[in-house]
């Protein structure tokens, strides 16, 4: 019996080793060393790569903008989530259509939207611009100027991510027993009362849920910026994940590459570790 | 409008809902929402100098799908995208239920261990570790394949925590009538826990297949022609500003690059929300 159910695990455990335990360990062990030049075999110099990377200006600001991008883009989607759910949840002309739109940009492809985006943003012959120009204003710089563009890529998320989130909020809300809504009816409590002290706090877990999504999405998901930006003007706009893409694939700088990677790693374990703590509580695995 | 002239109660009623703040903001972020994609089929559809002149009967045209499809080999892009959904999906099918079996059923020493070590992995995706993927998948000497864009996803602990999920609310007894009557651990799987979790299937399927079309930052490290490029990658390719494509063009290739995808959704809507959703409570 064990050794068969050894066996149906085997080729899942191998895969796991090979593309999930094994980069990991080894991007670790990068990280502490300096590649040998033409075959000398490499250096460990400890820490000596995080000093480097951590006096790199460059790596700050991405970091940064990193940061920005997620406490700009998390909170303002999970806004619109929990309004569009409550929109739909509730009696409305045309609800499917409503609930289409609102879903319709999740099964798009990032790369997709993001060439739909830069017919918006686009500096001369963009719609925002030509609209703007019709109105009398002058155009804005979206993409290209650095005060603006990371904003600009953040506003294409948002409109990317919110509906799928959405749809978490619309099945609790549906979830939840009509009775509660009809004991405060009878107590004549207010919509805005009602929200939030019933329906906000009920629908606690599935925030935090959506929460741990969007902060893995905001590490992971990087795709528009090759149509958008390309991290620039002058890194305005790059990301973790992107500035490890071109120290490995456009500087060739592998060790460096590493060392964001260990980075990032961090960055998803403390997630994992929110996740395991403040959302497993209430599930049980067995 | 027609129910001011018949001003009764009820329809009094039915028009403050129809007006109320509510319906019209729910409306107007609709409209906001779906616009990007109303614009490119506009723009697709229309000869370039109606990119930005809404004209009402600005004449339609095939031209700029032809033009796409000319320009880049969509047809061989399709066909890559179509085989690697499919190889990585059937993979997964596999790979993850026979470990989503054992670990529903088989005593294992320190299982409960191995399978937090499995849910690791729903945090450190393939794309995270490009660096280290990207030499292992060239040490297999798999770059430039779609077996290398597929195979780092082949294992899913997704996969294998739903489909424990679901194994598990079968009833034993279930597996002890099918074992009196003669049937070996494959049969049971197979005709026992593998039909009962269809649903399960269905729903990860669906979110693997969407997945996996649109994937991009993977595929564009480990391809580099277009052999094994899929349906992203060459739109990403294609659409890059400077190339100096014409937008209508680009436009028209994005569509064409979602439309599959697109339609099954717009059949297929509750079946594809319903999944997302089975899916994402984990």
């Amino acid at each position: 019996m064990q050794l068969y159910g050894a066996l149906l695990l085997l080729p899942a455990a191998v895969l796991l080793t090979m593309f999930a335990y094994l980069p990991t360990v080894t991007t670790l062990i990068s990280s502490l060393y300096l590649p040998g030049f033409r075959g000398a075999p490499a250096e460990f110099v400890g820490l000596e790569n995080y000093r480097l990377l951590f006096d790199d200006p460059t790596f700050w600001k991405v970091a940064r903008n990193n940061l920005l991008y997620a406490l700009g883009t998390i909170p303002t989607s999970i806004a619109l989530a929990l309004a569009m759910a409550l929109f739909v949840n509730a009696r409305l002309p045309g609800r499917g259509l409503v609930r289409m739109a609102y879903f319709t940009p999740t099964i798009l492809p990032m790369i997709a939207a993001a060439n739909i985006w830069m017919f918006f943003y686009a500096p001369q012959i963009g719609l925002f611009n030509k609209l703007l120009g019709a109105l009398g204003f002058s155009g804005v710089n979206w993409l290209g100027d650095p005060a603006v563009a990371l904003y600009s890529v953040m506003a294409m998320s948002v409109w990317k991510e919110a509906g799928f989130f959405m749809i978490f909020y619309l099945a609790a809300l549906q979830a939840m027993p009509p009775e509660l809504k009809e004991a405060s009816d009878l107590e004549g409590t207010s919509r805005w009362s009602f929200f939030w002290r019933v329906t906000f706090p009920l629908l606690m877990p599935t925030t935090l849920f959506v929460l741990i999504n969007a902060l893995i999405n905001a590490v992971r998901v990087v795709d528009h910026l090759f149509i958008l930006t390309k991290g620039g003007p002058n890194n305005a706009t790059n990301l973790l994940l992107y500035y490890v893409y071109e120290n490995a694939f456009a500087f060739f700088d592998r060790t460096m590459a590493a060392t964001i990677t260990v980075v990032i790693l961090l960055t998803l374990a403390i997630i994992a570790t929110l996740k395991f703590t403040l959302l497993d509580r209430r599930t049980h695995y067995q | 409008m027609s129910t001011l002239s018949s001003f009764s109660p009820g329809t009094a009623h039915r028009f403050r809902t129809w007006l109320s703040l509510e319906t019209i903001a729910a409306w107007l972020l609709a409209l906001i929402w779906i616009f990007p994609l109303l614009y490119a089929l506009w723009a697709a559809f229309h000869p370039s100098e109606y990119m930005v002149r809404f004209a009402l009967f600005a004449p339609l045209t095939l031209d700029n799908v032809a033009n796409a499809w000319a320009q880049a080999p969509f047809a061989r892009y399709y066909l890559n995208t179509f085989a690697l959904v499919t190889g990585v999906v059937i993979g997964q099918f596999v790979v993850c239920t026979l470990a989503a079996f054992a670990f529903a059923r088989f005593p294992i020493p320190g299982k409960n261990a191995l399978f937090l070590l499995v849910l690791i992995q729903l945090f450190i995706f393939p794309e995270v570790l490009i660096v280290e993927n990207y030499r292992m998948v060239s040490e297999l000497g798999l770059i430039n394949t779609l077996t290398g864009v597929g195979l780092p996803y082949v294992a899913s602990a997704f996969g294998i925590f739903l489909l424990r999920q679901t194994f598990k609310t079968i009833p034993q007894e279930l597996e002890d009538a099918a074992r009196i009557e003669g049937c070996g651990w494959l049969e049971i799987l197979w005709k026992v826990y593998v039909p009962l979790a269809k649903p399960t299937y269905l729903a990860y399927g669906l979110v693997s297949v969407s997945h996996h079309w649109n994937n991009f930052l993977w595929p564009l490290v480990v391809t580099n022609s277009v052999e094994s490029r899929p349906l992203t990658v060459g739109l990403g390719i294609f659409s890059a500003p400077e190339t100096g494509v014409n937008w209508a063009t680009i436009s028209a290739a994005t569509l064409l690059s979602i439309a599959p995808l697109l339609v099954a959704f717009l059949l297929f809507q509750r079946q594809f929300v319903q999944s997302f959703l089975r899916a994402g409570i984990r």
